[in-house]
């Protein structure tokens, strides 16, 4: 059952292509499911699913670092928002350099039901460096101290 | 000073304006004294922007104050050879050497090409001036480097301390170097594009190009991922990071680039693929330049929002429109000559790895841009996370080992079947070998990707070893050379192959590197008092005692407070290393803070203990906790605050009387530290690895001496021309 | 001295770049035909050498076993073909 070589191109060209389809298809489908949505601190002490990841950015509240153990304890307060809407949160894992009070960090969190605490996911701590560059109006970047 | 550099780069836009008229002028009416006068313009530029590059320079290494970006990172307790890279830690500076690094590459092809292409030329020209245009524009009406301060401060902010590494200094011009660099193959494409010559002449000056801002930007990837490693508290060297990404993508489709040319230049296939591959490459280097500097995406490099990102998005949007539309246009002049002959064969094996890589580089960028994208779709912004990423990278990552592997048993054109069998044994061989030794390796087993990868590098050796073995034999039976020198004589005679292996031979013991260090890496973060010990993966770690030291020279570099830590490793009871993780303090310039306060609370780096070795890492670092010590920085403020008429030395005096007793309170009760502790094995392989990939790259690169291309060209002339008096 | 070096230092700057662009058009270059007669030359020459250095990779893919001596002296004839084509093709530019 022998194709003449154009047949045979065009029937590689369809597999290849629907291969990449199906690919893509399936990237693009579990990168909805495994994302983690962003949220600001007082959305999340709102309205937070229980059992749902989500990205957290926010300024660290001054004077609420602590250590339990081996764990960090700390609470994150919205950009322009007050320690009253902030989230405590229990993070294990690498806590990168730069990380201090007042310092804008972003890290994934989940609040099983019935806690207040939510739990860090490990090792997705990451704080801003602090703006080298000018913000838009010119000024020193807020958020810095 | 500063209204030299910038009247300079006034002049470096003018200099572009006008180039880019006389370049397309010349080209559409054939007047080619202005196509020469056009290639003059990017010598010009290149003199211009040198000007305006050594004039701020001067400034950095003079500490100018007057100078707004030299106050704003550095200071004169910077060391000179930190003051000379606080140029590029700026948006203006960086911005500055991308425009001056631009311009030389521009004027090497320029000068390369100086009796070649003469078609292509002006408009490459075109092409690179414009770049040249939008970088000095905004230069000129948004960023300037050249902004004053007056009165001039008395001194700096300084340099970020994390920048404090000579790998950060090499780091930026590194990737600047390949991403400009790789401006020259998309303004060549361009102009073949449009001159429709998208031929043989011009796959030989685009290629080298292309190589080499290849291995540039792979440079620049590797120094950010080693200096993260031993400089960063978190103990990893990637983390698929926004702008990490954004410097990957270019070298994904760089890389495909690089392989898929050879068939165009053998077999006029694949033409389409090409141009496309590198218009790509082009784009994505300016959509990582943008990246980093936009806000745009969340990343630890982001250096925050700013004012750009209008005239970037237009220029990415611009460049990915025309190239789509010049494609399309061209159509005709892209068709291939031949179609693939066989599956069996290196073309399609090539093409399996164009598939590969891009969809790599789909991966990736999906990966990177998903939270715009969720928020475009659904209206909230999603990210995904390194689990997602290497979800899909790490099966693509093993088919491209794969791949280098079968690639050179393959021959162009058609393999024999039967010949095939036999080229495929001893590598085969050598996988299988490897892969039942593993499943006897007590943990391998349970990480399935990990022993795949494995297999599949013993693979590739084994592939590479053969190529060598059957190559040697080949000389020597031809020239009777003893084995070493018939070694060095067969990879000079065919660089591009071999240096093509030998890049594989580095990317695979990187690959097994990587896989080895993640898959069975043992991180632990725990918190120790001094006396205490913690195991991680059989290794017993005991903080013997804290260490605190001070320096007061203001003039030395380094930090000013060091506290750290003594740790004691052993296993099995047998004494492994002592390493001494640390962190240091550097001031910040927080005006609400006391002086000592600004110590204590302002940038620490961490100091990284490492035991290094072939098939394992010992990682440490320590970040200490002196909440208890607080009452006694206040007291020091306190006190460094009370007389207002203490002059300078008495406030040093004061201060160093600080410094003393801090360090010796945690020194005699040190509170309770964090350490991270990692013990990943092989990760030296990745460093290695990396070290033979850039070799083979440079060997690839090298052009064969004059004469024996002439040589060799003679003998096949003579040979060929035997068929033709026959003919 | 830094008043007077500054607009001076640019003075000759600006001098240098005029100097340089203009150079070719006080000069004058070679005629369009020219140029592409060159270029059509030039891609020839590099599409010989490219031809040249596949018939030493396929010789090399023997030598290397991926090819059978038969298979390879069919794929030689057949890439010294295309070389002698090129050859022809040169030769013809230069009788032009």
């Amino acid at each position: 059952m022998a194709m003449d070589p154009a047949r045979k191109r065009r029937l590689r060209l369809t597999v290849a292509l629907t291969a990449a389809l199906v690919l893509a298809g399936g990237l693009v489908y579990t990168s909805f499911s495994a994302g983690s949505p962003a949220r600001n601190p007082s959305e999340l002490l709102k309205s937070a699913q229980a059992g749902q990841s989500y990205k957290v950015v926010g300024i660290v509240v001054k004077d609420s670092v602590k250590h339990d153990g081996d764990a960090l304890l700390f609470k994150v307060r919205d950009r322009d928002g007050t320690a009253e809407t902030a989230i405590p949160i229990r993070y294990t894992g690498s806590v990168p350099d730069p990380f201090r009070e007042g310092r804008e960090v972003r890290v994934n969190v989940s609040r099983a039901s019935g806690e207040t605490t939510f739990v860090g996911e490990k090792d997705s701590l990451i704080t801003k460096c602090p703006s080298k560059f000018i913000a838009e109006d010119g000024s020193k970047p807020a958020g810095t101290y | 000073m500063p209204i030299l550099g910038r009247a300079a780069l006034i002049i470096a836009l003018a200099v572009c304006a006008y180039g880019i008229f006389a370049a397309i002028y010349g080209a559409v009416t054939g007047r080619r004294a202005f196509i020469e006068s056009a290639r003059r313009s990017v010598y010009a530029l290149a003199i211009a922007t040198t000007v305006a590059f050594v004039v701020l320079e001067l400034a950095f290494l003079r500490s100018d104050f007057s100078f707004a970006v030299v106050s704003g990172h550095s200071s004169t307790t910077t060391p000179w050879y930190y003051k000379a890279s606080a140029m590029w830690s700026s948006q203006e500076g960086s911005l500055l050497l991308w425009v001056w690094l631009l311009s030389i590459w521009s004027s090497l092809v320029i000068f390369l090409t100086r009796n070649r292409l003469r078609d292509v030329v002006p408009w490459a020209t075109a092409v690179l001036l414009g770049y040249g245009a939008f970088f000095a524009a905004l230069l000129v009406f948004k960023v300037s480097p050249f902004e004053t301060l007056s009165p001039a401060p008395t001194e700096g902010a300084g340099l970020n301390p994390l920048l404090r590494h000579p790998a950060m200094m090499i780091h930026p011009p590194m990737l600047y170097s390949g991403y400009t660099l790789f401006a020259v193959p998309f303004a060549f494409a361009i102009g073949a594009l449009i001159t429709k010559r998208v031929d043989a002449e011009w796959i030989r000056s685009t290629r080298r190009f292309a190589l080499g801002a290849w291995l540039l930007l792979g440079i620049g990837i590797l120094l950010g991922a080693r200096w993260s490693y031993n400089e960063l508290g978190w103990g990893g060297y990637w983390a698929w990071d926004a702008v990490e990404n954004a410097s990957l993508m270019p070298w994904l489709t760089g890389t495909a680039f690089i392989h898929s040319i050879m068939i165009q230049e053998k077999r006029g296939m694949l033409k389409v693929w090409n141009v496309s591959l590198v218009l790509a490459t082009g784009i994505l280097c300016v959509l990582g330049t943008f990246l980093v500097r936009s806000g745009i995406l969340d990343s630890i490099h982001a250096f925050g929002a700013s004012t750009l990102g209008v005239p970037f998005v237009t220029l990415i949007a611009g460049m990915s429109l025309g190239s789509i539309a010049l494609v399309v246009w061209r159509r005709g002049i892209l068709r291939s000559e031949h179609k693939l002959d066989s599956l069996l064969s290196r073309e399609a094996i090539f093409l399996l790895n164009n598939l590969v890589l891009v969809a790599l580089c789909f991966v990736v960028f999906w990966g990177t841009f998903f939270p715009l994208i969720s928020e475009a779709i659904t209206g909230e912004e999603t990210a995904v996370g390194p689990p997602w990423f290497s979800r899909y990278t790490v099966p693509l990552a093993l088919l491209l080992v794969l791949l280098s592997g079968i690639g050179p048993l393959i021959a162009w054109r058609r393999a024999t079947p039967r010949n095939l069998r036999k080229t495929f044994a001893f590598p085969a061989g050598c996988g299988l070998v490897a892969l039942v030794a593993m499943l006897f390796i007590p943990g391998v087993p349970q990480k399935p990707l990990a022993m795949i990868m494995f297999a599949l590098g013993a693979f590739v050796i084994g592939t590479i070893a053969q190529e060598l073995w059957r190559g040697t034999s080949a000389r020597r039976a031809m020239t009777g050379e003893a084995a070493p020198l018939a070694v060095v004589s067969l990879v000079r005679r065919n660089r591009r192959r071999y240096g093509g292996y030998f890049v594989h031979l580095g990317i695979v013991f990187m690959f097994v590197g990587v896989a080895a260090s993640s898959a069975f890496q043992h991180a632990e973060d725990r918190r120790l008092q001094v006396g205490q010990s913690t195991t991680v993966n059989g290794y017993d770690v005991k903080y013997v005692r804290s260490t605190a030291t001070f320096q007061s020279d203001p003039s030395k570099t380094g930090a000013m407070l060091t506290l750290g830590a003594v740790l004691d490793v052993s296993k099995d009871g047998k004494h492994i290393a002592t390493l001494t993780p640390g962190r240091g303090y550097y001031s910040s310039s927080n005006a609400n803070d006391g002086l000592f306060e600004q110590l204590i609370n302002g940038e620490p780096t961490s100091e990284v203990a490492l035991k290094t070795g072939p098939m394992r890492d010992f990682w440490t670092a320590v970040a200490p906790d002196f909440t208890k010590l607080q009452p006694l920085v206040d007291a020091i403020d306190k006190g460094l605050g009370q007389n207002e008429n203490m002059t300078q030395d008495g406030l040093l005096r004061g201060y160093v009387a600080g410094l003393t007793a801090f360090t010796e309170a945690y020194k005699q009760s040190p509170p309770p530290a964090m350490f991270r502790i990692i013990s990943s094995p092989m990760v030296m392989w990745i460093w290695i690895g990396a070290l033979i990939a850039i070799g083979g790259g440079l060997i690839a690169l090298w052009p064969a001496p004059d004469a024996a291309r002439r040589r060799a060209t003679a003998n096949l002339k003579a040979r060929v021309a035997q068929d033709l008096s026959r003919a | 001295m830094v008043d007077v070096l500054a607009p001076l230092a640019i003075f000759v700057l600006m001098l240098a770049v005029v100097y340089v662009v203009t150079g070719p058009l006080r000069r004058g270059a070679m005629s369009q035909t020219e140029a592409r007669e060159e270029s059509d030359r030039q891609n020839l020459e590099a599409a010989r050498d490219a031809k040249y250095r596949e018939i030493r990779d396929a010789e090399l893919d023997k030598e290397t076993g991926k090819l059978s001596e038969a298979d390879w002296r069919v794929l030689d004839r057949e890439l010294r073909g295309e070389a002698v084509e090129i050859l022809r093709r040169l030769d013809e530019l230069d009788g032009r």
